[in-house]
């Protein structure tokens, strides 16, 4: 094999090979949303956060618009709180509504944003003062029992 | 009578526990060509790699140019070898390269020299063993011979102090044999270099050496000149250099007696 | 009398691997210490990155569009009972990213580049080219076993990023084209489940680990067999049996560490 054929030849494998994994990072993962742009840190307490994880999104209306980066349990109320980065370019009011929601029966959960209509925006290290818990099914399916038995009597 | 360039001082060798070499002592003088010969298996190839550095003598010492090569550090060994050359038995070509990468694997590794001036070394190289013109070749196109001379053309191409050739003649055809005998004699004389072959083609290294050792279980049991071997009246080389089928050699393996298993009784 | 024989056949077996593996740690050892000719002329390098890596293109591109389409259709005909079929996108990707890429690529590897470099240097040394070079003064873990080494470890990755990549493709082209999962939700279910740092660079890491693994053995096993035709193909065989042991092992031990509690 000619020298320069077998070192085209890799070439193309080399270029290829980091192809892919671009691909892989930008198309098939969230390389893409990763520090796409400066962000800033929010907090939230809920008193639930179910199956919410590390890198779950954070959405309003449907739109990406950060990230969680940590959940820990606050010991001084015994509730779990929640830090976010959001991206720089999307502010929300003082009385955002911060939700725990879950994308379709069996999809991952992720907090959803519903903004209020304060003036006043949040700044880096603020806190949503106003969160919804995220729903735990077996407590659903218990709540119903109960109603519907009390609803009988 | 000139300096000896390789000397072996009682020079004794074992695997295990199985000794190979039995207090050899051996002198090759500069510029000569001597062969070691044997039968196969008789510890030929272990001198030769004694004097390569690749083993190392449990008793005595090898010496090279006047260092004992076992008391090289790795860089001094690699320095010396630099100096030596060895033909393997089939060549021991690079099969993944051309016959010019071979012959110039050497230069490239040990030398800085521009790859013009590799080109014409080559091409002096393999017109030396009068294969010009192969350079393009891979080892798998060539002939046996074609191959030994190749191996041949890239022992030699640092032009080494010290050719050693293990087996040159196995398994070549009469012209090739000839001329691969014809080679090694006059490489010898062009380099002015000292070369070692190891042998059991006694007729063939006959014509072209100058001395000969005579090696057997280990020990060397004659040694001399060409002629001196020829009018040898030790029975083992008379019977090696005539080819006798009988003789201290015996034709059967040593074992127990052929009737008496068979359960024939005298 | 049985006993004793038995008891020594053990202690002769425990003594050879003791051994083996003491000598396949040296040699690990001495192939990363003679590595600067990999890196100084990096030609060599790339010749055999030409011969493990390229040549094991076909092999891997084939593989991975497969075993894609595969996991499209299964994957679609467990997540239909559930009514999830939008999550079809994230099953594949992160079934391909975290385990099967690395894991068949390395398997696929093993077989092809690592089976070659085994018989290609047990070859070597039964004809004495091994030997030939040592005695030219070249030192042949430098020359022959190194560069082999570094193109294996360079090659794994690649290989396993492009057979992922080409598994997603299957798997879309299945999922997407032919059954007619939407497009949208195909893509955007994916890249909300696989994480960058989480998913794809531990898949990285793991073919890395892997390519060491596969090259290590394969050369250990070409350098140590013994200078026949037996003993070139008993170390071929012995390369893919050991490496795809090792890539199951390895894959469970850095999963274990990978993903746990995640």
């Amino acid at each position: 094999m000619e020298r320069t054929t077998l070192d085209l030849w890799v070439g193309v494998f080399v270029v290829a090979g980091i192809a892919a994994l671009v691909v892989l990072a930008l198309k098939v993962g969230n390389l893409s949303t990763y520090n796409v742009s400066e962000s800033y840190q929010l907090q939230a307490h809920f008193t639930n956060v179910g199956g919410l994880k590390p890198t779950a999104s954070v959405r309003s209306a449907g739109v990406l618009v950060g990230r969680v980066v940590s959940i820990v349990l606050d010991t001084s109320n015994y509730d779990a709180k929640v830090t976010m980065s959001i991206d720089k370019r999307y502010q929300f009011p003082k009385d955002t509504f911060a939700n725990i929601l879950t994308s379709g029966l069996l999809g991952e959960q992720y907090i959803g944003l519903i903004p209020g209509g304060d003036d006043k925006m949040l700044q880096n290290g603020d806190e949503f003062k106003k969160t919804q818990s995220a729903v735990v099914l077996e407590d659903l399916i218990g709540k119903f029992l109960y109603n519907s038995s009390d609803a009988k009597k | 009578m000139s300096a000896s360039l390789v000397e072996l001082h009682d020079v004794n060798f074992a695997y295990d526990s199985r000794p190979i070499l039995k207090g050899i002592n051996m002198s090759f003088q500069k510029g000569k060509l001597i062969a070691i010969m044997g039968l196969s298996g008789c510890g030929k190839t272990t001198i030769l790699r004694h004097i390569g550095g690749v083993l190392k003598p449990t008793r005595g010492q090898v010496k090279v140019d006047g260092q004992v090569i076992h008391e090289l550090d790795p860089q001094g060994l690699y320095a010396m070898r630099r100096k030596m050359g060895m033909l393997f038995q089939f060549g021991a070509l690079f099969t993944d390269m051309t016959v010019f990468d071979n012959v110039a694997f050497q230069m490239r590794e040990h030398t800085d020299l521009p790859e013009e001036i590799i080109r014409d070394l080559v091409m002096m190289k393999l017109h030396a063993v009068g294969l010009y013109g192969t350079q393009d070749l891979m080892p798998g196109e060539l002939s046996g011979g074609m191959a030994r001379r190749v191996a041949l053309a890239r022992t030699i191409a640092l032009d080494p102090m010290l050719i050693m050739y293990d087996e040159p003649f196995a398994g070549l055809d009469p012209i090739s044999l000839t001329v691969v005998g014809e080679l090694i004699r006059r490489l010898n004389d062009a380099l002015g270099a000292t070369s070692i072959v190891v042998t059991h083609d006694v007729q063939e290294s006959l014509k072209i050496v100058d001395y000969v050792y005579f090696v057997s279980n280990g020990a060397i049991i004659a040694e001399g000149s060409a002629d001196d071997i020829r009018a040898s009246g030790e029975a083992f080389v008379k019977q090696f250099v005539h080819g006798e089928m009988d003789g201290p050699i015996p034709f059967h393996y040593p074992g127990n007696d052929f009737n008496t298993d068979l359960g024939v009784h005298a | 009398m049985n006993i004793v024989g038995g008891l020594r056949g053990i202690g002769k077996r425990v003594v050879n691997a003791v051994w083996r593996t003491g000598y396949g740690a040296r040699f690990f050892v001495m192939t990363l210490r003679y590595s600067g000719m990999s890196f100084r002329r990096f030609r060599l390098t790339v010749r055999e990155i030409f011969f493990s890596g390229v040549l094991s293109l076909i092999i891997i591109l084939v593989a991975g569009m497969f075993v894609g389409m595969v996991l499209g259709l299964q994957g679609y005909e467990t997540l239909k009972r559930y009514g999830s079929e939008s999550a079809l996108g994230s099953l594949v990707a992160l079934s391909l990213v975290r385990e099967l890429g690395p894991v068949l690529a390395a398997l696929l590897f093993a077989s092809r580049a690592g089976s070659a470099m085994t018989a290609e240097i047990g070859l070597m040394k039964a004809t004495e080219q091994i030997d030939a070079m040592e005695l030219m003064a070249v030192n042949p873990i430098a020359r022959v076993v190194a560069p082999r080494f570094w193109a294996g470890v360079i090659s794994m990755p690649l290989l396993a990023a492009l057979f992922s990549a080409m598994g997603v493709f299957g798997g879309y082209v299945v999922g997407v084209v032919n059954i007619g999962v939407d497009e949208g939700s195909f893509w955007s279910q994916m890249q909300a489940s696989v994480d960058f740092q989480h998913d794809i660079l531990n898949g990285v890491i793991k073919s890395l680990v892997f390519g060491l693994a596969v090259t290590a053995i394969a050369l250990f096993e070409g350098y140590d067999a013994p200078p026949t035709a037996e003993g070139v193909s008993g170390a071929t065989t012995r390369t893919v049996v050991e490496s795809s042991l090792a890539i199951l092992m390895l894959d469970f031990i850095l999963t274990a560490f990978m993903f746990q509690g995640a």
